[in-house]
């Protein structure tokens, strides 16, 4: 078992590690390389943060993810940049079917996005993301973008972000619900071990180069340092030790940039409660799932963990009904925390065996049990911030608000973008028929577009212990999409390989 | 209560008519890959008895996988399937179809090698060709098309009815609320916009021939069962011995296949799934392949038939049929969901069923004792299962829209308007899934 100080950290950006929160001012930068010479130079000597962890918190971070292209135009060659998942190649815009999924479709559909919908022009080389303490981005900024940088990049786009604490936009507490990465191998990934949901996620779901919860190497580029000599000082693949790991310590970065219609969204829900804030703050808690302050709807605590711990450290067992919860509540839907196997297994021996069989085996279900399991295999690492001035929802509901632009830059860090981004935002999110609902997409994201059949997707129905649902219709569309890729944030020794490649690019074939 | 049935005819494409074919069926979609139900070919919504079809041209693009186990791939045509679920007779219903759609059928299976548009007796053709699953499964036994849309509309009726009176009657008022649905469904039938049909009887000839089948089978093994028993030492270590020498084939799909399938997906809450491979060389392995598949089949016309086959709820109907001489295999299925979900859902829940099945075929993930690994190595199972997917040119589905956990819930909403829930807390859980 390897100690927790055993860990790459040092070859790890830290965004795989820490969110950051203390440096609540940033600035996230799309760019495209205007001479791949000076972003080379520019590379070797960038000041990105690893994830090692310093006695007093640093002032200031600087992280760096390319999408293909800017892998491409820096000199990556196919044979490496072929062996990256097709999602990241092909991108998030690669076909119809793929914006059918993702519900980008309608008023979400890339024709209509700022960035990212065309892979030559508007999909940016590379995704800057700067933080730094209150009051010190100006200068952090200006350190960043040194005389090579300006020669080396030409800004496509600055994604705005603001510093709004914990909240998100709509004013709820966006921060809590996060996988805990098992740095230190604790937790077995057999499923005869995980019955019980699990909060704690191998580090091969998150970082490129580690098992994963299937105690598998995700597929990445691995080089054979034989035929390319600058591969010597690379990670060695784990997996294979002939070859070097371009992808070790690294991940996929998905980011979407996402409006929210605050005033929208508060005047619906208040028109949808008569006016009546308590009302609109219950039907705002069941559609998020959580009050504002973050406290989720479920009273019922896992044994043994402390109450503070509460907000992420619960599951859904027992309110299968979502009498508290709402089934479709977003944050239900975006972790359903759902274990291997439903309900508990308590028995031993023989017993326990028995049961266990039948289960498997699907004896003894409610119509509506286990239509989700193992959310294990569908987690996110989330590192969005938002944008936008934050509107208390008193504001937001007056008739006359100035109009003001709201929304978040979705991020979140996976190795596996179509098992893990892709089908949570599929599945779970966008899917009207999620864990046996019908009409009902996530009510915060959902486009709205009916389905084929014509059968809407605009409701939003809370269970209730007296019987009949309590249903709310005709939900407009509260968050739009205007932009998205995958990026490819790299280890730092991967980093240092890239900005090393010889000009006119030829790396594998020396 | 109406059994469903199943249909495939299966026919070799004439040499150099492949693509005129693929255009030919290609005319019958709406949008890729979906048929459109009154299209002029084969209009599917008259047959008021068809819950899926689909026209597959199977080819053979994996078959020189085969080579890594030291074998000669074998020769394949290109071979048209069309192929169905249906309620009730088989027979009956290839009539019915060869007579309303007689002259698309025709034109379309004219691309087959030994039809002839003039002189050919269109049924009897059809019958010639007919290939039977070695295991079916049907989502809900009994459940007809007709039932299907019956209790959709009931749902949507009850729903917006409940919507309006809730307020006026009070959530709380429960038996009022349930009097007032139920005197609704009676107005509405009486109106005709509802009909509730009752099942029809079951047929007897198919009662005796299932009740022989649950018995039979379980009979034989238990007859067989010493030797069963004897054989299983050796049987086990041959699995072992296989198990540690088959080739595992790591290569990835192609995007150009992906994208080429993917065309195809994701129009409705449902997908069709059509792939083809072959069999691992040997007596053994097709030995064990269709003694699972002969255990696949009675559990799913004896257990599995209400509405989850293990711990899946979201596949339709689903068939393996054995082609070309028991050297190759075939699988189709219909499911909800995108194909991520499905063979994620595949492999956490069952991943050890389809173990037991497809690691008998060529470049199926290494296994483990036959339920064990195989599925769960993620990439490899992914790839292997992509790679031998062939696209389907036209698929029907009888209920758009619907997915298998939205017919039980109409079903169970039905069946509360029929049979009066004898307490409180029976009428509550009635009203909630409306």
């Amino acid at each position: 078992m390897k100690k927790s100080n055993d860990f790459e950290f040092d070859d790890l950006q830290g965004l795989l590690r820490f969110g950051y929160g203390k440096l609540t001012d940033s600035c996230f930068m799309l760019l495209n390389i205007a001479n791949v010479e000076a972003a080379k130079q520019w590379l070797k000597t960038a000041p990105i943060s690893n994830a090692v962890t310093m006695d007093s918190p640093p002032d200031t971070a600087l992280q760096i993810a390319f999408s293909v292209h800017g892998l491409r135009i820096l000199g990556i060659g196919e044979s490496i940049i072929s062996d990256f998942s097709d999602e990241f190649i092909y991108g998030m815009t690669r076909n119809e079917n793929c914006s059918r999924r993702l519900g980008d479709i309608g008023r979400n559909t890339p024709e209509r996005w700022e960035w990212g919908n065309d892979s030559v022009t508007t999909m940016p080389h590379i995704l800057l993301l700067l933080y730094a303490k209150k009051g010190k981005l100006e200068a952090w900024r200006k350190t960043v973008e040194d005389e090579r940088f300006s020669q080396a990049f030409q800004l496509l786009r600055q994604l705005p972000t603001s510093d709004s604490g914990r909240f998100e936009p709509f004013g709820f507490d966006d921060s809590i619900s996060q996988p805990t990465i098992d740095w230190t191998y604790r937790q077995s990934t057999d499923p005869h071990e995980r019955d019980r949901y699990s909060n704690l996620l191998a580090v091969g779901e998150m970082v490129l180069g580690y098992p994963n919860e299937y105690g598998q190497y995700t597929a990445r580029p691995l080089v054979d340092p034989k035929k390319d000599h600058l591969a010597t000082d690379l990670p060695d693949a784990e997996d294979d030790l002939t070859l070097k790991d371009f992808a070790r310590n690294g991940t996929y970065l998905v980011l979407r940039e996402l409006s929210q219609d605050v005033p929208g969204f508060w005047q619906f829900l208040d028109k949808a409660s008569d006016s009546k804030p308590k009302k609109r703050e219950q039907l705002a808690a069941s559609m998020v799932g959580r009050e504002r302050n973050g406290t989720p709807l479920i009273a019922e605590h896992i044994p043994g963990i402390l109450r503070k711990d509460h907000g992420n450290h619960f599951t859904y067992d027992l309110d299968a009904k979502g009498n508290h919860c709402p089934i479709s509540a977003h944050v239900r839907r975006a972790n359903p925390r759902t274990s291997d196997l439903p309900g508990n297994i308590t028995d031993v021996g023989i017993i326990g065996f028995i049961r266990r069989l039948a289960k498997i085996l699907g004896f003894g279900q409610k119509p509506e049990e286990d239509l989700v399991a193992s959310s294990r295999f569908h987690r996110l690492l989330r590192r969005g911030r938002s944008y936008g001035n934050v509107l208390a929802p008193e504001e937001a509901i007056k008739p006359d608000i100035p109009a003001a632009k709201h929304g978040l830059q979705f991020i979140c860090l996976v190795a596996n973008i179509s098992r893990q981004f892709e089908f949570v935002q599929n599945a779970w999110i966008a899917n009207s028929k999620f864990n046996g609902l019908h009409e009902e997409p996530d009510p915060l994201l959902g486009n709205r577009e009916p389905l084929m059949s014509g059968e809407g997707t605009d409701h939003f129905n809370r269970p209730d212990p007296s019987g009949p649902m309590r249903k709310t219709c005709h939900l407009p569309q509260f968050v739009a999409v205007h932009g998205g890729g995958y990026f490819f944030m790299p280890g730092l020794r991967a980093l240092k390989y890239i900005s090393a490649l010889p000009a006119n690019g030829g790396n594998s074939s020396s | 209560m109406t059994p469903q049935s199943t249909f495939m005819i299966a026919a070799t494409v004439r040499v150099g008519q492949l693509k005129n074919l693929r255009t030919l069926l290609a005319s019958m979609n709406k949008v890729p890959g979906h048929a459109d139900p009154d299209n002029s070919l084969i209009p599917f919504s008259r047959f008021n008895r068809l819950h899926f079809a689909r026209f597959v041209i199977i080819e053979a693009t994996t078959t020189h996988e085969i080579k890594e186990f030291g074998v000669k791939p074998r020769l394949w045509r290109p071979t048209l399937a069309f192929l169905g679920d249906i309620d009730g007779n088989m027979h009956t219903f290839l009539a019915e179809l060869a007579e309303q759609a007689e002259s698309g059928l025709k034109k379309i299976f004219s691309h087959c090698d030994d039809f002839s548009e003039e002189d050919q007796n269109l049924l009897e053709w059809m019958q010639a060709h007919t290939i039977n699953p070695k295991a079916n499964y049907v989502n809900w036994i009994g459940r007809t098309v007709k039932q299907i849309h019956e209790e959709a509309a009931l749902h949507r009726s009850l729903s917006t009815y409940l919507q309006k009176i809730v307020d006026d009657v009070g959530r709380e008022n429960i038996r009022i609320l349930r009097q007032k649905l139920l005197s609704h469904v009676e107005m509405e039938k009486y109106k005709g916009r509802l009909t509730l049909s009752p099942p029809e009887p079951t047929p007897t000839d198919w009662k005796i021939r299932n009740l022989l089948h649950m018995i039979g089978v379980p009979l034989i093994l238990l007859l067989l069962s010493p030797l069963l028993l004897a054989i299983a030492p050796f049987f086990a270590l041959r699995l072992r011995m296989l198990e540690r020498s088959d080739p595992e084939l790591f290569i990835r799909p192609s995007y150009e296949h992906i994208n080429e399938l993917s065309k195809q997906e994701d129009w409705d809450v449902s997908n069709q799934y059509s792939v083809f491979g072959d069999v691992k060389p040997g007596l053994f392995r097709l030995l064990t392949f269709k003694f699972i598949l002969l255990l696949t089949n009675w559990f799913a016309r004896h257990v599995y038939n209400r509405g989850f086959l293990a711990r899946i709820k979201t596949i339709h109907f689903a068939r393996w049929v054995f082609i070309d001489n028991n050297h190759r295999v075939f699988f189709a299925s219909n499911y909800d969901g995108s194909h991520e979900s499905y063979m994620d859902d595949f492999i956490n829940k069952v991943g050890w069923g389809l173990n037991l099945t497809f690691s008998n075929a060529v470049g199926y993930p290494t296994t483990r004792w036959i339920i064990k690994e195989g599925a769960q190595r993620e990439l490899a199972f992914k790839y292997t299962q992509r790679r031998h997917q062939i696209p389907t040119e036209v698929w029907y589905k009888a209920y758009p829209g619907l997915t298998a956990v939205d017919l039980a819930r109409n079903s169970r909403i039905r069946q509360g308007v029929e049979i009066r829930q004898s307490n409180d807390a029976e009428i509550r859980e009635w009203l909630s899934l409306i």
